[in-house]
């Protein structure tokens, strides 16, 4: 150490990283785009609030599947029956509590939604925690394998969802200070849109800042880039992968929790439905990335309140295509991760 | 032997598995005689098909070791291509073909372009591209409601011979009517069969071998010189002709084409179940498999429904086992089927015999 110590300017710091700047400009680039195309700015704002609490909530759910696939290769399809799993668990919580969730007081209204949400991560983490232990584990590194299983793991899990909480939909009302819209002159923007946003910001700035500020975070970013490599120093990445396995599966809870009280209607299969969408997000964001999982959360469901507005034929294939259009420029998804 | 070169040398090797294929063959061929009744005549048909589409599958899953979400697009591509070709032309053949070569050109330039587009990465991008694509495609089926019919989809008449209305002779045979629905069942199971036989000799050609080894470790089969790229697109384009055919067929017995019958995720999810639980990388697998399954669909629900009627003390337990719920049982044997017999029944059977 000396040595080199000695040998080195005194200033010098280990070689930055380059900042990927071109795919953080899409973001803006797309919103100033269609502006002119939607032609009204309250319109605009307002389409462009819902796309970005629709964009947050994927994003919520997202997040842990594409960290677990870039920390241990590993991509759970059954990742969308955590999403059902805590909306479900949720009502638990909210249906027996809707003298609070009408009651006409902020404070009242986020308590019971706080219970639920943490009935919901508690319940998603410790089913994904089993899960990890029962179906995933022992098929480490056959992909085959584990498309199969994890499969199968959900079409389990759907199932019992049915068994017990009924085979008929749940509606699950949203709690009366979240109802309606704030106006803003001529924008309108739905109240609980803003709630979304807000959440989906904390865990998108706590997974920053754990990520980046952490030693856990600084495990996780070096198992991503070279998990052997991080065995060898000494760390057990095993222990961590699941620790990160259960924290994902907890988020998928969490955003589920959110969606069901979006669409203020639950099905089973909801988790499963919106699978498609984030797998779309993790192509796009790049697997393993979450930064680029964020900025694919937010293209992917701004994309698609566009062109809903704009034309709607399109909007059912505006993800295709912008997939497409995407992997075209990047083959590897936004933010490559290194070792992929 | 003639039997060698109409099973391409490919044997059932175990006696149990040879005398359950024989019955199931037996049974289909014999099904309109042996089994009176629409509903019976029904399963049997779905059967064919299913073995078909299923067969067709294991090309993929089983054989070159691609995981595909997107076999129901090229179904349903059979179905909708046949069906709406009726619909806006008319009962004749001349619709029928029309639509059948439509619908096989679109199936080969999706699962060209798709192919080409993912599948020189790995098994897990490509499954997701597909299941991205076929949930679209189902999406853009059910909202086009001015050409598909939306998600009531569409009903058609088909040529005259093909009609329940049609008798080729007057006489009743064994009991049975020689009537327009027994040509399209036999119509249904020849092609299948003649189907699945090709399939056969495909798998059992040089080309399947190296599908196979593309299967056991792609790097190394890409270092003795084969392109695995194009293996894996011309075994993906195969598996989509055959599914897209095993579509047409379907909506030729159904006179009908819709997002429930062809489209849906469900039917994907049983394609996944009987492959995997008949047996990976065999297509008698499919054979035993899909037989099995759609009649446990058809006539286990009501074995389950009594059970659960039985037990409406018991309030979870009665739950499970209500007559909805056999995906649950279904989906614990699959997980239990991929961990601890990978090769399925047939790979079971064969180890019968060797240990």
């Amino acid at each position: 150490m000396t040595t080199t110590a000695t040998s080195a300017p005194a200033d010098s710091e280990l070689p930055r990283l380059r900042l990927d700047v071109a795919p953080l400009l899409v973001l803006p680039i797309l919103a100033l785009l269609a502006l002119p195309l939607v032609g009204s700015f309250p319109t605009w704002v307002t389409l462009t609030i819902a796309g970005l609490a629709m964009g947050m909530m994927i994003f919520i759910m997202a997040s842990g599947l594409t960290l677990v696939f870039g920390l241990m290769d590993v991509l759970n399809f059954g990742h969308g029956a955590f999403v059902s799993v805590g909306a479900f668990t949720a009502t638990l919580v909210l249906l027996p509590m809707q003298g609070w969730m009408q009651a006409d007081s902020v404070l009242l209204n986020l308590s019971a939604l706080g219970l639920a949400v943490a009935l919901a991560i508690l319940v998603t983490g410790a089913l994904g925690w089993a899960f990890e232990r029962i179906i995933v584990m022992p098929v480490y590194g056959q992909h085959l394998k584990q498309i199969l299983i994890t499969m199968g793991g959900m079409i389990v899990a759907e199932q019992m969802i049915h068994v017990i909480w009924g085979p008929d939909q749940i509606p699950l009302p949203l709690p009366a200070s979240f109802r309606g819209v704030f106006l803003f002159g001529d924008v309108a923007v739905e109240k609980y849109r803003l709630l979304a946003v807000a959440v989906g910001l904390i865990v998108f700035v706590a997974m920053f800042l754990v990520l980046n500020r952490t030693k856990v975070g600084l495990l996780i970013r070096a198992g991503v880039e070279n998990g052997e490599m991080v065995e060898a120093l000494g760390y057990r990445i095993r222990r961590l992968f699941v620790g990160v396995f259960v924290a994902g599966s907890a988020l998928a809870g969490l955003g589920g929790v959110l969606w069901g009280l979006y669409r203020e209607m639950l099905t089973a299969s909801m988790g499963a439905d919106l699978m498609v969408l984030v797998f779309i997000v993790i192509i796009i964001g790049g697997l393993g990335s979450v930064g680029g999982c964020f900025i694919g959360a937010m293209l992917v469901a701004l994309v698609a309140n566009y062109t809903g507005f704009l034309a709607p034929k399109i909007a059912l294939v505006s993800n295709i295509l912008l997939m497409v259009a995407i992997l075209l420029w990047r083959p590897q998804g936004l933010f490559p991760v290194a070792k992929r | 032997m003639m039997l060698t070169r109409i099973l391409s040398g490919d044997f059932p090797r175990s006696r149990i598995l040879a005398l359950s294929l024989l019955i199931v063959l037996a049974g289909l061929a014999l099904a309109p005689f042996l089994f009176p009744g629409a509903r019976a005549l029904n399963v049997a048909a779905t059967i064919c098909i299913f073995i078909l589409l299923v067969a067709s599958y294991d090309l993929l899953l089983g054989y070159t070791g691609i995981v595909s979400f997107a076999h129901t697009m090229f179904y349903g591509i059979g179905a909708y291509g046949v069906g709406l070709s009726l619909y806006k032309v008319g009962p004749t053949w001349g619709a029928v073909f029309m639509g059948l070569t439509i619908a096989v050109i679109v199936s080969l330039a999706l699962a060209l372009v798709i192919g080409l587009f993912s599948l020189r990465v790995k098994a897990i991008f490509y499954a997701m591209i597909t299941l991205a694509v076929a949930s679209a495609f189902a999406v853009l089926a059910s909202q086009l409601s001015d050409f598909t019919g939306g998600e009531d989809g569409r009903t058609f008449s088909v040529p005259e011979v093909l009609r329940p209305g049609f008798r080729l002779i007057e006489a009743e045979v064994f009991g049975t009517a020689i009537n327009g629905k027994l040509i399209t069942y036999y119509l249904v199971f020849f092609t299948a069969l003649a189907l699945f036989l090709l399939l056969l000799r495909v798998v059992n050609s040089p080309f399947g071998r190296v599908l196979q080894a593309i299967r056991e470790n792609d790097f190394r089969a890409e270092a003795l010189g084969y392109r695995t790229v194009v293996y894996r697109t011309l075994a993906n384009c195969l598996s989509a002709v055959t599914a897209t055919l095993a579509g047409a067929l379907m909506a030729l017995w159904l006179r009908y084409a819709g997002p429930q019958t062809t489209l849906s995720f469900t039917i994907m999810m049983d394609i996944l179940l009987i492959v995997v639980i008949g047996g990976m990388g065999t297509l008698y697998g499919a054979a035993i498999g899909s037989a099995l399954f759609i009649l446990a669909q058809n006539y286990l629900q009501a074995l389950m429904r009594q059970a659960s009627d039985g037990l409406t003390a018991v309030p979870v337990l009665a739950n499970l086992l209500h007559p909805d719920r056999w995906l649950l049982w279904l989906g614990v044997l699959f997980v239990l089927s991929v961990y601890y017999f990978p090769t399925g029944i047939v790979g079971k059977l064969r180890n019968l015999k060797r240990s």
